[in-house]
């Protein structure tokens, strides 16, 4: 087991090494220039010229577009990264480890919370749906999920902020705190439920969004387990029905949930883009966003390294995972 | 299959719908009365009369089980043979209540069963979650696939001892010592290691020995056996019969052997009961059987078993034709169309069972004729 994970470990290096190259090159591909775009209005009124650009673009090593020169860029950004330094952000001027590490609590509590109710809803409602195949309830489930599944996020996110926002005002369009709450005068517990009431929004439309694969992948796992010999071996012990679902069926339901486990970790830190986006919440979806849009490279960089690693960690979790859940698999050699 | 248009499905779908409900409306409308019988015979485990299970498909009502009576007396092995699709799975998994609904309903006759409790118990009408008590502690079934009849996520043991938990009122302790002991019953060499190993650690043969363990764990008064050495290779296949027909002398357990195998038949069966197309054409003691088959079906079918003392030039015998379409059963004998001693009588109803001997009872005209002659 140990070698093993050593062994995948190992092998990560190698593809994060792949992944940073690509990454790279794209986004020395793209047009999108921070440089340009920050000295437009100084450029039009001709304080400087695409001289001074050029000259500033070559502090930074980005003046060369030729291959050699964003091969050069690589290395330089490489180097400096092996080091434990990924460069400091454009836009935000600071330290791009600084801005990930500072911005992702926030985009990990709301998925965090939203992954937990999508468990506790998706999981029981395959398995009930599974269970009473073709019944009303089915049906109906089924239906709505796929309605779920079917907006898009943007989309059900601005029907909830003018349903409950705007026409009900229970909860706050946009942002994360109240503009009206001074933080001093207020108990910390108001404090926090102020900021609270923020997050309910955006958790519930990313809960409605992701329900549907999940009851739907519930599903058709736990029909699969249900039509096994084992189950009827397990009906024919005399076992209630609950016990036949719950204890026999439910193991081998999850074995192959496992896999979505590999997805975990980066949609829970890598934040959600859309969403963080119509709410205004300054996670490092936003964030992300932003440096997308203004060509922060060193940001860009960071930021999907920093996806890679989470993903490739996801993924090895869940390779051991199987391992836990299913006496079969065994991690060797 | 016979081409059926849409329409014709729908309607039949609509059907469908209408008579399980109809069906699942009288089985709830059963009451203490319906399903508290008693036996004909006391010294039977099992009798089972005129019961009739059908599938609700969308292509048509097949009858899998139409009507079939027979009983299965205490301490002996009935064997029940016949072809793939003939309804010998499918009686079993009726007294088990296991069929796969909505579509399998047991639609009519009846299953009386002398549960260990002393009541006699009708379980074609007998409301589902009453037959947890009778299943796997009075009646318990060992399965045709040994491969994937265990959970492959539990311990041999904790599979075991869930049936010892239930129905034998152990406490943990007790259930393991009584596991590891019914699994030296069924001749596991090492019996403690085993019993903290996973399914997949064992072979085929293995595997059926705890599944016959498992079986066994409740003390049941009846064993159903489907197909149960099918899967396995030959040599094991006797080591599995062997255990069975010795375990049967040990414990006083009934034993409903099913298979297609008349070798198998011939070596354990004290009963035989041949089915065909859902209805059994002939039952006797094995002796008669073998002996003196009078069905032209049974005559076939003991032809067609390649025999090693024979010429071996000749080519195996087989019935020519085909089982007829489960949907939409002739009124006539079903074996009629393969059958080569026919006579006029035979296209008439379906041939009503007559009884020759004491034990001894077929459904056939030929055999009726034939037998009055020589009497």
């Amino acid at each position: 087991m140990f070698k093993y994970i050593v062994k995948r470990l190992l092998l990560s290096i190698l593809i994060l090494f792949g992944v940073s190259v690509i990454i790279y090159f794209l986004i020395r591909l793209m047009p999108s220039d921070y440089f340009e775009k920050q000295f437009s209005s100084q450029l039009a009124s001709g304080a400087i010229n695409m001289d001074d650009i050029i000259e500033i673009k070559k502090l930074y090593g980005l003046d060369d577009d030729s291959f050699m020169g964003i091969v050069k860029g690589y290395f330089s950004w490489l180097f400096k990264a092996l080091s434990g330094d990924l460069g400091e952000s454009f836009i935000y001027k600071r330290p791009v480890a600084e801005v990930i590490s500072d911005k992702m609590w926030i985009s990990f509590a709301i998925s965090g919370i939203a992954l937990i109710f999508e468990f506790i809803i998706a999981i029981p409602l395959g398995v009930s749906s599974a269970v009473k195949q073709y019944s009303i309830q089915d049906y109906l489930v089924t239906i709505l999920v796929m309605v779920g599944i079917s907006f898009p996020s943007f989309f059900f996110a601005n029907i909830l902020i003018k349903i409950f926002a705007v026409n009900l005002g229970w909860l706050p369009v946009s942002g994360q705190t109240d503009a009206t709450i001074d933080a001093s005068t207020i108990s910390t517990f108001q404090y926090l439920f102020g900021n609270f009431k923020h997050l309910i929004l955006p958790m519930v439309t990313l809960v409605v969004l992701s329900i549907g694969g999940m009851m739907r992948y519930t599903r058709t796992n736990t029909l699969e387990v249900l039509n096994a010999d084992y189950i009827r071996t397990a009906r024919a012990k005399g076992l209630s029905e609950r016990k036949v679902i719950y204890k026999h069926a439910f193991r081998n339901t999850m074995i192959p949930l496992v896999t979505t486990f590999a997805g975990i970790l980066p949609s829970l830190f890598g934040g959600a883009m859309i969403v963080e986006q119509v709410f205004g919440i300054e996670g490092i979806g936003n964030i992300a966003y932003n440096a997308l849009k203004q060509g922060d490279i060193p940001f860009i960089m960071g930021y999907n390294m920093f996806l890679a690693i989470l993903t490739i960690v996801g993924t090895l979790f869940s390779d051991i995972m199987y391992a836990v859940v299913d006496p079969r698999v065994k991690l060797g050699k | 299959m016979a081409y059926i248009s849409n329409k014709e499905i729908k309607k039949i779908i609509k059907n469908n719908k209408l008579e399980i409900k109809a069906l699942e409306k009288k089985n709830k409308a059963y009451s203490k009365d319906d399903y508290i019988t008693s036996m004909k015979d006391d010294n039977n485990v099992v009798e089972f009369e005129e019961l009739k299970t059908y599938f609700y498909t969308d292509n048509g009502v097949v009858k899998a089980v139409n009507g079939v009576t027979f009983e299965v007396p205490s301490h002996s092995i009935v064997g029940i043979v016949g072809e793939s699709g003939c309804g010998k799975s499918v009686t079993s998994l009726s007294l088990m209540r296991l069929l796969q609904g909505p579509t399998g309903q047991i639609v009519d006759g009846s299953i009386r069963f002398k549960a260990s409790d002393g009541v006699v118990y009708d379980i074609a009408k007998m409301p589902l979650n009453k037959m947890s008590s009778i299943r796997g502690k009075d009646i318990t079934m060992i399965f045709q696939e040994p491969m994937t009849s265990l959970n492959p996520v539990f311990t041999i043991g904790n599979q075991l001892d869930e049936v010892s938990l239930l129905h034998n009122n152990y406490d943990k302790q007790q259930s393991k010592a009584h596991s590891i002991e019914m699994l030296k019953l069924v001749g596991i060499p090492d019996a403690e290691m085993v019993y903290g190993k996973y399914p997949h650690e064992l072979s085929g043969g293995m595997r059926q020995r705890v599944m016959i363990a498992m079986a066994l764990a409740a003390k049941p008064k009846l064993i159903v056996a489907d197909e149960p050495t099918t899967a396995l290779d030959v040599t094991i296949q006797a080591q599995i019969l062997d255990l069975l027909r010795d375990i049967q002398k040990k414990t006083d357990a009934s034993i409903m052997l099913i298979t297609h195998d008349l070798g198998v038949i011939a070596e354990m069966a004290d009963y035989v009961i041949v089915m065909y197309a859902g209805k059994i054409i002939e039952k006797g003691t094995v002796m008669e059987i073998f002996d003196n088959p009078l069905h032209p079906y049974t005559v076939g079918l003991q032809k067609s078993k390649p025999r090693i003392d024979g010429n071996s030039n000749e080519p195996l015998f087989s019935i020519p034709g085909n089982v007829p379409n489960p949907i939409n059963m002739p009124s006539y004998c079903y074996f009629k169309n393969r059958c080569k001693n026919c006579i006029e009588k035979c296209n008439g109803e379906y041939p009503k069972m007559i009884q020759v001997s004491d034990t001894h009872f077929v459904s056939c005209y030929y055999a009726q004729e034939n037998n009055s002659k020589d009497n």
